[in-house]
């Protein structure tokens, strides 16, 4: 399936979780905060989320700003 | 003398608030920081870099959430709608920390506000039990709007962010402290010290800054040449300054001359 990081296509296989989504990009020990098509998904629904073709993942974090 | 600076239900003993930008390195960041004595600091909202990040060190990794308060602000946003989603992001990035700096910009070459975006943003966020401390023009009226419909301080411009002009007008920033209930507090064209030193004698109850830290030649000395400036600027306003008068009152006794 394709889906949407930041904007990037890519292309995993079904069945992937938001949980294996980020470990596949090895944003384990990362800080940041994650939408799933324009919502905010919370850190403790991502073992139970399962992605689907076209969605569109936002990964925030925190950079210098004034 | 205990003087804490209330904002919402926190209280915090440095009046000075500092932005993370336009450093040279994350060390510089945070030592200039540490220098400038600031417990509330502000930082932008930006995407991840996908695939570069493994090693990449964040910002929160020298800046720690439980040393500092942390101010998410909503550097960039044009419209409310993306104010109050970069917020909802931050509170889950922070764990339902309630803390933001409303910022919706009106343009980029003067990145004064759009006050009709910022209040429709300041609305939602509030009924959302946000705690907003809102980036505002010097427009008095508008201030005590954005007091009036919840925001727990009101953070008008000294002159445009980034600018380092000091406070250009400030019978604006006096009717808005002289209205105010909650804190004000400068937000943004504060150049070097006594421009923040001025704020504080004008009667603010704090001063946000970053490209006057970030940009000088020296950031760890100027954050805390800040720092004093902003406890000077405090004493000063409390003490009560002397009258101005257009003639001279010579400060030696007049009487007891031998001349």
């Amino acid at each position: 399936m394709n889906i949407y990081i930041n904007g990037q296509a890519q292309t995993h296989d079904l069945g992937l979780s938001v949980h294996g989504l980020v470990e596949k990009l090895e944003l384990a020990n990362k800080r940041y905060a994650l939408e799933l098509n324009q919502a905010i998904l919370p850190r403790s629904l991502y073992a139970q989320t399962l992605l689907n073709e076209g969605d569109q993942i936002e990964i925030i974090h925190a950079v210098g700003g004034g | 003398m205990s003087d804490p600076l209330v904002i919402g239900n926190r209280s915090f003993d440095s009046r000075l608030m500092v932005g993370t930008g336009k450093y040279k390195d994350l060390d510089e960041t945070q030592a200039a920081i540490k220098a400038s004595g600031a417990q509330i600091v502000t930082f932008a909202l930006r995407r991840i870099n996908i695939g570069q990040e493994k090693d990449q060190p964040n910002l929160l990794d020298y800046i720690s959430p439980k040393e500092y308060t942390m101010l998410p602000n909503t550097a960039g946003c044009y419209n409310a709608t993306d104010a109050v989603r970069t917020c909802q992001i931050a509170r889950e990035l922070l764990d339902g920390h309630d803390f933001v700096k409303l910022e919706v910009l009106g343009d980029t070459k003067t990145l004064f506000p759009n006050v009709i975006e910022t209040l429709k943003a300041a609305e939602i966020l509030v009924k959302d039990n946000f705690k907003v401390l809102v980036y505002t023009t010097d427009d008095p009226i508008m201030a005590k709007q954005l007091e009036e419909i919840g925001c727990v301080a009101i953070m008008p411009l000294a002159a445009p962010i980034g600018s380092g002009l000091g406070i250009q007008n400030r019978y604006h920033i006096r009717f808005i402290i002289e209205n105010a209930k909650v804190p004000v507090i400068v937000d943004a064209g504060v150049g070097t010290a006594s421009d923040a030193a001025i704020a504080m004698e004008l009667g603010c109850d704090g001063v946000l800054m970053n490209t006057a830290i970030a940009e000088a030649k020296n950031p760890v000395l100027m954050a805390r040449a800040m720092q004093y400036a902003i406890k000077a600027g405090r004493d000063a306003y409390l003490a009560g300054r002397m009258p101005k008068r257009p003639y001279a009152s010579a400060s030696s006794t007049t009487e007891g001359y031998f001349f």
